[in-house]
């Protein structure tokens, strides 16, 4: 089953996404819990705003990062794994 | 990062990610497990707005992410819209740990307003007449399931969380079916821990394995069914440690990632700790990143040092840093033994007695003993 890049990706409602300081990393803030993303998966979150569309945010990752082949795909992965954790939705 | 005076330079200090803010030991319920201390009654004044301003000030600067105001029950602060407002300018994620007694329409949406990220709303049992008699209020019920309905209404995530024990422990599939019916996001299905109150009536409100045992199926049967249905509410099941034979690793680790910071001031690696007999720094004169990288309290048992057997030689301590301190002390009278919930402790024979006395233990809701202050008095006199 292919992904629909059309789709476009908003935060969970309560859900909040942002830079700490002290872990030098990006966060998810949820209900008495807090996920430490890893530096992709952190600017993967930074463009979610609930307009941008996965193919979107694809075509903005490559053009910053031209020589890494597998942008997309990672991209893929991430939303999957976040839908199926319930942190965004996707419409 | 700065690790100076830690009892155990192997092992470096963590960020205080957590800070629980207790604002107030003040509450309109009764709740005959509540964690707070028994002699609540005596304790000293409550920290200032600028007190706390302060205070999150400092825990924000080091690291802390999510702040959680509890209490007591936190509404009975006057400054609590304030509190807020402040926490969320930090960048604080702020929760709200409420019993909803005092809870208004308007005041979820003037909070909402201010910034708070989350309400929960805990439960004493699905069923009106056991919530009421163990709340200690009449009319607690009905107001809290209002209350519920407006958080959703407002646009908060919501936890629900219902302690469990052997009086309600069985309605689990109802507390669910409530839960959903509600639209929580989480429901936290907390078997009574046996800490403060709960310690004290604990031949009262132990369930029997058999009870245990039934709850977790109906919650797993649960957990499948909403997720064939994407359903995102996560149950959230906390068994108690007294049916283990390995313990908790509690708190991850003491002064690890979890400040708690008591109406009075007083800075606590962990909300039940009060009752050791330590000597805990206070915020009205210390600074949190004094108390929390360089206070003998917060150093007392980090790292692996201060073990005795069996811990020290154990291959499993890094997994459970020997369990809990409060439990080492409440059932050993030394906090740095083995927790007693670990089958390798000599004093586990606690645990077995509690388990059996669990069978045939006949207390009635009514025999407990309540969390007032007329109780907190006596109790602390006797």
């Amino acid at each position: 089953m292919s992904f629909d890049r059309n789709r476009v990706p908003s935060w969970r409602p309560g859900y909040r996404f942002q830079y700490e300081p002290a872990q030098q990393g990006h966060v998810l803030l949820y209900p008495e819990g807090m996920i430490k993303l890893n530096d992709s998966a952190g600017m993967i979150g930074g463009l979610i705003d609930g307009q941008r569309s996965v193919a979107a945010i694809i075509e903005q990752l490559q053009q910053q990062f031209p020589d890494v082949p597998e942008v997309g795909v990672d991209i893929e992965q991430f939303m999957e794994v976040a839908r199926a954790e319930h942190w965004i939705s996707l419409s | 990062m700065p690790s100076t005076g830690s009892a155990s330079p192997e092992v470096p200090v963590g960020l205080p990610l957590w800070l629980l803010a207790e604002l107030t030991y003040r509450c309109p319920l009764q709740c005959p497990y509540c964690s707070n201390p028994l002699d609540f009654a005596n304790q000293g004044q409550e920290l200032s707005t600028a007190q706390w301003f302060q205070v999150m000030a400092e825990a924000r600067e080091m690291g802390a992410a999510q702040i959680g105001f509890s209490g007591g029950e936190p509404l009975v602060r006057q400054d609590l819209n304030e509190l807020i407002g402040e926490a969320r300018r930090l960048g604080y994620y702020t929760n709200l740990i409420t019993s909803g007694i005092g809870l208004t329409e308007q005041k979820i949406a003037a909070f909402k307003q201010a910034g708070l990220d989350h309400i929960q709303i805990s439960f004493q049992a699905s069923d009106e007449q056991v919530n009421n008699l163990l709340a200690g209020s009449k009319k607690a019920f009905a107001h809290k399931l209002e209350m519920a309905r407006a958080v959703k209404a407002h646009g908060y995530p919501m936890v629900l969380n219902f302690v469990t024990h052997r009086h309600n422990i069985d309605r689990t599939d109802r507390i669910i079916e409530l839960c959903l019916a509600l639209e929580a996001d989480f429901v936290e299905l907390a078997t009574c821990q046996f800490y403060g109150w709960a310690q004290l009536n604990r031949a009262g409100l132990l369930p029997t394995r058999e009870q245990l045992q039934r709850a977790e199926r109906i919650t797993n049967d649960y957990r499948e069914r909403l997720k064939a249905e994407g359903n995102p509410c996560k149950l959230i099941f906390v068994t108690p440690d007294y049916y283990e034979e390995r313990p908790k690793a509690c708190m991850n680790g003491w002064g690890s990632i979890f400040l708690t910071v008591t109406p009075d001031g007083t800075a606590l690696p962990c909300h039940g700790a009060r009752q050791l007999p330590i000597a805990f720094p206070n915020v009205r004169e210390h600074s949190l990143q004094h108390i929390w990288y360089d206070s003998f309290g917060f150093n007392r048992f980090r790292g692996f040092g201060w073990m005795p057997e069996p811990c020290r030689s154990c291959d499993e301590k890094e997994k459970d840093f020997g369990g809990c301190r409060c439990q080492a002390f409440m059932l050993t009278g030394d906090a740095s033994n083995a927790d007693p919930v670990c089958s390798k402790s000599d004093r586990h024979g606690v645990i077995l007695a509690a388990r059996a006395e669990a069978e045939y233990a006949a207390q009635s809701i009514t025999d407990l003993a309540f969390r007032n202050e007329r109780n907190s008095h006596l109790i602390v006199k006797s």
